[in-house]
């Protein structure tokens, strides 16, 4: 092939037919460029407006590595109260997550009335005495005295140790720290975990392993006179006092309930008054009109009004819930259906209707038909995302796990609860889009995504 | 419609055979269909009655009492509304939160120019709406072609970009907002971080399916001549895409203005976080006005994105959830 050579009055003739081409509007040549820079203007300004770099100064971004250490960890906190006679004495926090009379393996007593504790290994640990404190970083021993009611930082101490108003704090990265004060030491020790997930302290089963479990509930001793093993423990986890799962699977159940019945209900009415709605099969304007402008009327009031309305008038509860996604999606669904009624086909209609069928088998044979994939398609993605959905609502109290995530946030403290949550609500989204996409591909065809 | 129920009468043999198999296929399928029905009438009740105890009002005690606290929301008079609206002072005023209409005014340039609360707590949702769409949507442009199966993306690459989009669709906005908002106090931050992430996730979704309903051919050419990957995704996909892009990204805008009403109500500010109180304290005259404000505003988006969506890829119906 021999390469295109232009004249140049190849190239006049060529300007001269398609200037359109060679000299496109400014639009056309800037557009693209001239949006971004709008946005990216708009940007700037929420920056300000919402007064994000402040805020951002003002976080409280050291907390922010604990919060997230204890969605998958724990921690015991010991503290070793030096007692006037030279000895020491151990106390647990309220409800310690160890149980009522611990005794693990990284609290040793050593001789001489010290106590000893490990954080991962014996290259990082503490030993401790009323006279003086000990730590050992990495291998290396630091001593640590007390004078004057305050305990003194080392010389030769590495970044790892602080001093701060006579308290001496190491810090043993994920797996806790020490903050040594001349009256006594308060330990923190982090393990990765959900602790006493199965059962609490106060349970007889907790502590089991699983195959001491399994022994307790075929073969062993009736611990209850009046239940068996296995539904005391099934009763025992339920009620489990810092995991709730009871509770939790419960709220969970009913945000499922609320996702479920509410798209059915909507579904169920939009569908009859979309063909009442639609032009080409209600031939009265009136009636159009007054269906159409019903639709847009319950999908425009948004779903948090219908759900604070339906909260006042049901009580907090999935009633509310149900009620808020039946309205609102009613709307939606019957916008959707009778504009999908309105883009069919009418030939079959007149085929059905050409051989002396009634009205209602014209629109059960002539219309349906056509319609079904997409109200099928429809009203399951509109399930999958009100299960989503669901979770929000419920949090302005009507209904389902949303509001107990909210509890669980407010007070900071139980994120490891949070994580537990979100990750039931992830693996329900995960099964019920599978579901929703198996339902799709059985009842339409694989071909519509 | 109906069958011949004579069922053999006058046929031959072979026919009979093949009539009696299609009535035996009929009976089969209405058998099953009828099943899946009644299980789900049995899975319905169960539901109903799930949802009905665990509610603190039961159904069929507060039907009749439903709309009862509407007593407590007539308005002194329709202008209180328009006051309420407006920041108006209230002849009703009696020092309470119920008329205190003045106090949410928010000044401009001095003392002479004031944008009334409810509006400026709709601006505030509104920027919030808008601001996570655009940067949710700039990221979702950016994973999108990462995550589509026909641009030679290594495949474990594509599946861990897939991943993390749905993780972004499905986790929960509260949780979101609740994590920013342990570390900087709750407020619009959180509600924006939540939604952004959230649309990153639902966009990402979308565009990566138009991505690989793309012609391929304009690709092949630009292979061709020796493009690279970004040459051809910029110049062969890009054009192909925008249009349904766009209209998918109005249609985000939509869905996160309702979005960010509802995080508004659990502490993310704005319009939903007033409304929540107001009808909370039974203030009528408040809740109407926002409730009219709420409801223009949304109908004025969705008739302006509306409006566009269909300038732009004319009356395809892109009208998926979430």
């Amino acid at each position: 092939m021999s390469a295109i050579a232009l004249t140049a009055a190849d190239r006049t003739r060529l300007r001269k037919m398609h200037p359109e081409l060679f000299a496109p509007g400014l639009f056309k040549r800037w557009g693209g460029l001239m949006l971004l820079a709008g946005a990216l203007a708009y940007l700037v300004y929420c920056w300000s407006f919402f007064e994000v770099g402040p805020k951002l100064a003002e976080g409280k971004w050291e907390r922010a590595s604990v919060y997230m250490a204890d969605w998958i960890s724990w921690e015991a906190q010991p503290r070793y109260r030096f007692q006037p006679d030279g000895t020491l004495e151990i106390e647990h926090q309220r409800f310690s997550p160890l149980g009522e009379n611990p005794d693990p393996d990284w609290m040793t007593a050593l001789p001489g009335g010290r106590e000893e504790v490990t954080f991962g290994d014996q290259s990082n640990r503490i030993e401790i005495a009323t006279t003086g404190v000990i730590a050992v970083l990495g291998g290396v021993p630091y001593d640590i005295a007390f004078a004057d009611e305050a305990a003194i930082l080392p010389a030769d101490a590495p970044a790892a140790m602080s001093e701060k108003n006579g308290r001496v704090t190491v810090d043993y990265g994920f797996a806790g720290s020490a903050e040594i004060r001349a009256t006594q030491v308060l330990v923190r020790r982090r393990f990765l975990g959900w602790e006493n997930f199965w059962f609490d302290t106060t349970s007889p089963f907790w502590g089991m392993g699983l195959p001491e479990l399994w022994t307790s509930v075929t073969t062993g001793p009736q611990i209850s006179p009046d239940q068996s093993n296995l539904s005391l423990a099934w009763n025992e986890f339920l009620t489990n006092s810092e995991w709730q799962h009871g509770d939790v699977l419960n709220k969970l159940l009913q945000t499922i309930v609320m996702a479920f019945v509410g798209t059915l209900f909507a579904a169920t009415l939009a569908f009859p008054l979309a063909f009442i709605a639609a032009r080409n099969v209600t031939n009265s304007r009136p009636a159009n009109w007054l269906t159409k402008r019903f639709f847009d009327f319950t999908r425009s009031v948004d779903m948090l009004i219908w759900a604070l309305v339906f909260t006042r008038g049901f009580g907090p509860g999935p009633l509310a819930g149900i009620a808020a996604i039946f309205v609102t999606d009613t709307g939606t669904f019957g916008k959707l259906y009778s504009e999908a009624i309105e883009n069919i086909d009418d030939k079959q209609r007149e085929g059905v209707r050409s051989v002396g069928a009634s009205a209602a088998d014209v629109n059960r044979f002539g219309v349906v038909p056509q319609i079904a994939p997409v109200v099928i398609s429809q009203t399951l993605y509109f399930w999958e995302a009100n299960i989503r959905g669901a979770t929000i609502i419920g949090a302005v109290g009507a209904g389902g796990i949303g509001l107990k995530l909210l509890e669980a946030m407010r007070t900071n403290q139980d994120w490891e609860n949070v994580a537990y949550m979100v990750l039931l609500i992830l693996i329900v989204v995960f099964i019920f889009d599978n579901l929703s996409a198996a339902l799709r591909s059985r009842l339409i065809g694989p071909t519509v995504h | 419609m109906a069958d011949m129920t004579s069922g053999g009468s006058g046929l031959s043999a072979a026919t009979g055979t093949i009539h009696r198999h299609y009535r035996q296929l009929l009976m089969t399928r209405r058998l099953y269909s009828l099943l899946a029905v009644a299980g789900l009438a049995v899975v319905l009740v169960f539901a109903l009655l799930f949802a009905n105890n665990a509610s603190s009002g039961k159904f069929l005690d507060r039907l009749p009492y439903l709309f009862d606290f509407i007593k407590n929301f007539v308005p002194d008079d329709p202008f209180e509304i328009v006051r309420a609206m407006f920041d108006l002072p209230s002849p009703y005023a009696d020092g309470s939160f119920k008329y205190d209409y003045e106090v949410g005014r928010h000044y401009l340039f001095g003392t002479g120019f004031y944008i009334p609360e409810y509006f400026y707590e709709m601006l505030v949702t509104l920027n919030i709406a808008f601001a996570s769409t655009l940067i949710g949507g700039l990221f979702a442009f950016l994973f999108c072609f990462v995550a589509a199966s026909n641009l030679g993306v290594a495949a474990p690459l594509r599946w861990l970009m897939r991943r993390l989009l749905e993780l972004m669709r499905a986790f929960p906005e509260i949780v979101l907002a609740g994590m920013l908002a342990a570390v900087l106090s709750l407020g619009p931050i959180a509600a924006i971080f939540a939604v952004s992430v959230h649309t990153v996730g639902a966009l990402g979704k979308m565009f990566f399916e138009v991505v690989e309903n793309a012609d391929m051919k304009p690709d092949d050419g630009l292979r061709a001549v020796g493009a690279n990957w970004f040459e051809r995704v910029r110049f062969a996909i890009v054009p192909q895409v925008m249009p349904n892009f766009v209209s998918y990204f109005l249609l985000r805008t939509e869905i996160n203005v309702r979005a960010s009403t509802i995080i508004g109500a659990v502490g993310g500010g704005g319009i939903g976080e007033v409304f929540r109180q107001s009808i909370g304290r039974d203030h009528a005259a408040k809740t109407y006005a926002i409730v009219i404000l709420l409801f223009l505003t949304i109908v004025a988006i969705d008739q302006l994105s509306g409006w566009l969506r269909r300038r732009l890829v004319g009356n395809a119906a892109f009208q998926f959830g979430a």
